[in-house]
This record gives structure tokens, sequence and C-alpha cells, in this order.
């Protein structure tokens, strides 16, 4: 009766033949992995309109955008937004980006899509709790999206959500009646799926290897979506309790982070007794660790690709995983730094800078193997690689401003200013986001079995790259000077003088914005029009290279892949004159 | 060059996961062992253990703020509903005891009379498990009644939290457990991974999770 020959394969996949099975409510990684990556794809659009409005604002304060009166009225009489609105905006691109962009991007998407392939799996273990994972993401962003179209608009928050201003309700200004309990009840729903994707990807890596997928012969990438969902599970395992609080302050009248006598609008508050720092410790206990849920996604992708472009093996691979774990457990020591100036007890700020210097080692040892990797190497310089490296330089340039900020006597001067602005918006937004555009180059011909353009991803990297270092490197300056941020424009004071600096930072802004459309034109002509791609183009080792592009439902054709070699077979002799060794490979007599 | 799944299954014993022609074992897809659900109730409780200190330490700091923390006598109703809880982890190890086949440990199928006694000790479970719950809604009561509120003081703030959050918690063990218990009937207990070790695993750190929280309350309120 439990002769397991007679029963039927317990995981057996049969490809669903039902539009909505197949499309819509799929149970593949690969299809919830093109569903994230979609869904970020919206996302980094809204964001990125966002961002354009928010520095014509700044550059030009009393332009007329018709459209936008149009949009809110309230927000934006006559086209030109109130500093509120500015706010309200701010929140939305900060919360869009940093959620439903860094973080589904490079760790949801690709992960979903490769990690179960490259450890030779059919599936995540649970598909079921992937389906929910991603539909729960997806109703949180509509529920995100809801809130530009109640009648206060979004809130003015940020997308910290300080309390008391996040937790007091719509006395406190705009937005932050119903935008803000729109803003808490997605981020709630963001953790739950994010919590359901964390614990698929950990169970998947640590039960579906196939044969001879030692933790060791793991790639990279797959090292990395492992380590940012253990992060990922203990960080959103954090922010969900904090959501319920805030949300509990906000409807039922608990006094968790509102503090006593608080008068907004000539009323005093039914409050009393709560900790507004509680909040900002419970945030950013959260906050910093997704810095890294958004950079070691990219990091691992980036140790993944590079090796591949340099035809060479990556330096000291034990010390890269063994620096990426170091920074997740890391993560969890710094999140006191983001509270500087937030009134915390001074000593608390000298203990958290320590941990904060630490946790540059293994940054900056990561950062140092991919970049002597290139060394000896003989580089192909396909669009996949620039975008390497230009990550490993967008990486440093954000990087060592971190070592100035890690200091509390430096941070109180810098926090409030562009130069923080400049510090994250380099090391984790474009670092994390050149990840996935090597990533999309380096895998678009596996997802959908067509070669990307390269002419027109060539110029992409190229007008990107030099853009946002337009756009961020004059922003250290801005800060250096004091230059505060979260203001809406800087007309009639001592900062001026500056505002030929924003003129250049936002003309720089829209044309790198516009330079994405070449991506997003790339994109979709590739996928129609590109060229059929083999099954190995870029001649690499890891796992998702040796089945057909795309692959098939069930990943490798009803066989489960041997591994004999590690990923990082470059450089050496392999078989009919080629110079690299696939994981599937016969394992090399040396 | 790779391992055809069908014929792997073939050469398979009776129980474990399918053999291959060098002697090894396929541990990946169809092996009962370590089961993924199991996997999966570990790291569940992994993030459930930092959610419940995230709101412990709230707590603390919270107390610790400002000197309004009103201090109030917990319900009686709670130790009784406590007694409740342990006894059903008591019966659901008795049910996994007798239809430990089903969940994959051994190779042989439970006989008819382990398979009824087990499926009874289930539903006794299942109905502690009901009786728990109301239990906790009960002692909501005797607290509101005494004007306890969750919006009174922050000591009843998180005392309301705690419970809601275990019991929302448990809900979902116990939905857990009916499914199980609806599977196990469908297929006669030949079902061969149910997630009942998940589940045992689940359910008694839910028993241990919520004497956790008492001694919590206890001494905090």
């Amino acid at each position: 009766m439990h002769d397991v020959s007679s029963q039927p394969v317990a995981h057996q996949h049969i490809a669903p033949t039902g539009f909505l099975r197949k499309y819509v409510f799929s149970l593949d990684h690969k299809v919830i992995g093109k569903q994230y990556y979609g869904l970020a794809l919206v996302a980094v659009f809204v964001g990125m309109v966002l961002s354009w409005l928010l520095r014509l604002h700044l550059a030009y304060p009393n332009w007329h955008i018709p459209l936008l009166s149009k949009f809110s009225s309230t927000g934006a009489p006559g086209g030109v937004m109130t500093p509120e609105y500015y706010l309200s905006l701010l929140t939305m691109h900060g919360t869009l980006m940093v959620f439903f962009v860094l973080t589904n991007a490079p760790f949801a998407a690709f992960g979903n899509y490769f990690l179960p392939i490259q450890i030779g799996a059919e599936d995540m273990a649970f598909p079921r709790f992937n389906m929910m994972s991603f539909w729960t993401t997806f109703v949180a962003f509509l529920v995100m999206m809801a809130s530009f179209f109640v009648a206060d608009g979004p809130p003015i928050s940020g997308w910290t959500a300080y309390a008391p201003l996040s937790a007091v309700g719509g006395d406190a200004g705009p937005g932050l009646a119903l935008g803000q309990n729109l803003w808490a009840i997605s981020i709630a729903l963001f953790c739950v799926g994010s919590l359901l994707g964390a614990l698929n990807f950990i169970a998947t890596t640590l039960d579906l290897r196939t044969k001879g997928m030692s933790l060791a012969r793991m790639p990279y990438s797959t090292w990395a979506w492992f380590v940012t969902s253990v992060i990922a599970l203990l960080a959103f395992a954090v922010l969900l309790p904090a959501c319920i609080l805030l949300i509990l302050d906000r409807v039922a009248g608990t006094s968790f982070f509102i503090p006593g006598g608080l008068i907004l609008s000539d009323k005093l508050q039914p409050h009393s007794g709560g900790s507004p720092l509680l909040w900002q410790h419970l945030f950013w206990f959260f906050g910093h660790p997704e810095v890294y849920i958004a950079i070691l996604p990219s990091i691992g992708i980036i140790a993944t690709i590079l090796p591949v472009f340099t035809r060479k093996p990556l330096l000291g691979p034990r010390a890269l995983i063994g620096s990426m774990i170091a920074i997740g457990f890391l993560s969890y020591m710094v999140w006191g730094h983001h509270m500087f100036v937030s009134g915390m007890n001074p000593f608390s700020a000298n203990i958290f800078s320590v941990p904060t210097l630490v946790i540059t080692i293994p940054a900056t040892v990561m950062t140092l193997l991919l970049t002597a990797s290139i060394y000896g190497g003989k580089m192909r310089f396909d669009t996949p690689a620039l975008f390497c490296l230009g990550f490993i330089s967008v990486f440093i340039s954000g990087g060592i401003s971190g070592f100035y900020l890690a200091q509390p006597s430096l941070d109180t001067y810098l926090h409030a200013t562009y130069f923080v602005v400049a510090h994250f918006h380099f090391v984790m937004a474009v670092a994390s986001l050149f990840g996935v555009f090597a990533g999309t180059y380096f895998w678009f011909p596996k997802m959908f079995g067509r070669m990307m353009n390269e002419t027109l991803g060539k110029l992409h990297f190229w007008l990107t790259f030099v853009g946002v270092y337009c756009v961020f490197m004059p922003m250290h300056y801005l800060g250096l000077v004091g230059n505060v941020r979260r203001y809406s424009a800087f007309v009639d004071d001592y900062l001026a003088p500056l505002i030929p600096v924003h003129k250049f930072i936002t003309i720089a802004a829209l044309l790198t914005g516009a330079a994405q459309l070449i991506f997003f034109w790339n994109l979709i002509w590739s996928r129609f029009r590109g060229p059929v791609a083999s099954e190995n183009p870029w001649e690499a080792t890891s796992l998702e290279w040796s089945t057909t592009s795309p692959p098939p439902f069930d990943n490798f054709g009803g066989k489960h892949p041997v591994v004999n070699n590690g990923p990082n077979e470059y450089g050496i002799e392999g078989t009919n004159g080629s110079d690299y060794v696939m994981q599937t490979a016969a394992p090399r007599s040396a | 060059m790779g391992i055809d799944i069908q014929e792997a299954m073939h050469t398979a014993g009776t129980i474990g996961p399918p053999g291959l022609s060098d002697g090894s074992r396929l541990y990946t897809q169809t092996h009962p062992r370590p089961e993924r659900s199991e996997t999966g109730a570990w790291i569940g409780i992994f993030a459930i253990v930092m959610s419940f200190a995230a709101f412990t330490s709230a707590m603390i700091v919270r107390q610790g703020a400002t000197p309004d923390w009103v201090h109030f006598e917990l319900p009686r109703l709670l130790y009784v509903n406590t007694l409740i809880l342990l006894t059903s982890s008591l019966t659901l190890g008795l049910a996994s005891k007798r239809l430990r086949s089903v969940a994959g440990f051994s190779a042989t199928a439970p006989t008819e009379k382990a398979y009824s006694e087990g499926m009874i000790w289930l539903a006794i479970t299942l109905g502690l498990g009901g009786f728990f719950v109301i239990g906790q809604i009960l002692a909501w009561r005797v607290l509101a009644a005494q004007s306890f509120f969750l919006s009174t003081n922050p000591s009843s703030s998180f005392f309301y939290v705690f419970t809601a959050m275990h019991g929302a918690h448990l809900l979902g063990g116990i939905a857990g457990l009916a499914y199980m218990i609806r599977k196990l009937a469908k297929t006669n207990g030949t079902a061969r991974t149910t997630g009942l070790p998940a589940l045992s695993v689940y359910w008694h750190f839910m028993d241990g999770l919520w004497i956790y929280l008492l001694v919590l309350l206890m001494v905090r309120t």
C-alpha cells in the first residue's frame, strides 16, 4: 500500500492548460518570477515619473504642469504642487522604489525564476505559497496605489512613516487620514507576501538541491538569494508587528507611538505616554536589513555574471560567501545609525557606529574580490559585462560616503542633507538596479528564448552610467554645503545660489530617465524580434544554461541534472576546445 | 547526464527517497523525510519567534518610556485555557503516534485500529484547539467587563495584542489540522505525506509560545 513505485510521483509536474492557471494564478516559479518582474517594471515606471515631478519642482518651483492639477486639484492647484503634495509624492517615490522595485526585482523576480533552476529543482518547495506571496504583494501594490486617488492623497510622512506624524491621523496634515491607513495596510500585506516568499526560498534551497549540488557548489546568485531570504524572514517579521501597532494607534486609539499632550491643529490628541522612538527602533531594525535585501541579490547576480565575461574564476569564492553571511549577521546590529539625530541617547549612537564601521569590512572584501577578479581576464564587453563594471563603480562611489556617515559627529551635520540622498541612491538604489539590468541582459535569453539587442543595450548602459553620476555626484556637494533634504523648494533663502546645481541635476535626471525608455523598448522589441537564443549563449556554467531557452515547464524535461563541478570553472581547458566546464559536465580529472 | 525521475521511482524501495544506480538516494523532489513541510514549519517558527520578540521588546520599551503603566489581574480563565492547550498537545502526540506511518515515519501502513484511534485523537485535538480559542475570547470579555479595553492602558493594549496574535496563529494551526483530517479521511489513511510532522512541530510550538506569553503577561501586567 505504501510502495512508492505504485504511487503517482508525488511532485510530478504536468503543465496546466487553462489560461488562468497558466498565466495568472500560476504555480510555476518561472511565471511567478516574471510576474514579479512585471510588477517591478510598473512600479519603477511610476516611481521614475514621480522622481521627475519632484526634480522638476525643485529646480523650477513655479512651473505649471497642467496634467498634475487634473490628477490632484488640491495637491497641485493650477499645476504647481503644494509643499505638502511634494512630500506625498516623495513618500510614494520612496515606498514604491524600496519595496516594490528594489525588493521585488533582484530578489523576488530573479530569485523566483532562477533559484530553483540553479539548484536543479523542478519548482519551489511550496508552489501554492509562492503564488500566494505574489498575489499578496500585488494586492499590496494596488492598495498603495489607491492612496493616490483618495481625497487627501498619499501620506506626507515619508517612506519611513515616522511616528507620531504617521500615527496621529488627519489632524496632522494631508494624506495622514485614509492615505496613511492605506500605506500601513499595504506594507503589512507586503510583509506577509515577503515572509511567504522568504520561507519558500529557504526551504527550497535546503531541501530541493539536486544530486551533487552541495552548498559549496551553489552559484553565488543562489547563495545571495538564500542569505537574503534569511535576512528578509527576520526583517519583515519585525516590520509586520510594527505595522500592526501603528494601525492600532491609528484606528483603535492605543498609544504605542504617540506621546501625551500632543496638540495638532488646535486639538489635544487623545493619546498619552507613547514612544515615537519605539517606531524608529522597530522600523530601522527592519529598515537596515532591508538595505541588504536590496543589494545582496545584486551582488550575487554580479558575482555570477562577471566571471562569465572575464572568462576566469572569481577570486576567493569562500571569502565572498563568508562576506555575504557576515553582512547578513551584522545587518541586524547597525539599525541605530539611521537614528543618530533622532534624539536617541548619544552614547548609543557611538555604540551603533562601531558595527556600522565593521560592516564596511565584508562589503569592502566583496568589492575588492569583484574588482580583482577582472585582472588578467579575457574581458568580453557585452552589455551584461558593462553593467557588472558599472555596478562595481557605483557601489564604490556610494559606499565610500558611508564611511563618513557612519560617524555620529559627521552624520549630525550631514544627516538631513542631500549628502545622505546621494549616498543611499548610489549604494542601494543605483547599484541594486545595475544588478537588475545586468541580470536582465544576461538572463533574458533564458527567460524568453531571444537575445536582447546589444547596440541598444550598450547605448542604454552608457547613458545610464553617465546619467546617474550627473544626477547623484552633485548631491554630495549640495549636502556638504548644507542643502537640506525633504524641502520642496529653495527659492527665497540662503540656498538660492544652489539652484543652478539643482537645475543641472533635474535635467540629468530627466535625460537618465528618458534613457530607460530605450531599455523598455529593448525589452519589448527583443521579446518578439530578437535573434533566437541558443541553450547557452554566454558560455556559462550554472545549471540554467544546461536546459533549453526558455526551460520546459518542469525545468529539465523530466530529469534531474547531476552536478559534478563548482560554478566557477572558467579559464580552464574544457571539452571541444572550450574554456569552461559546465556544472553538469563529467567531473574534471585534475 | 541527469536522472530520469520515472526510472528512479521504480528502483525505489518501499519507503524513503528513490534509490539511484550508484546506491545513493535521490534527496530532492519525492523523498518523504526530511519532509519539506517540516522544514517549512521550522522556518515559519523562526519568523514567528522574531515577531513575538519584536512585540516583547516593544512592550518593554513602552513600559519604560512613561510611568503610565497600570497593572491588572489576569482573568483566571487563562489558566484553564492553558490546561486545555497543554492537553491538546498531548492528544496530538497520541494521534501522531498512531498515525506515524501516514506521516512517512515507517514503511508499514497503520492498522485499521491505529488509524481509527488516531483519527479520534486528531478530532479531540481539533476540539480542544477550538475550546482554547473560545476560552480566550471569553477571557477578553471578562477583562472588558472590568473596563479594560484595547486602548485603556498600554498594559491592556499589549494583553489584547499578544493574545490576539497568538490566537490568530493558532487558528492557522486549527485550519491545518482540519485540512489534514479531511485529507486522511478521504484517502482512508493512505496519503503518504500529510504534513503531520510539520503540524505537530507547529502545534507544540504554539503551546510553548503561549506558556511564554502567559509568563510574560503575568510578570508585566
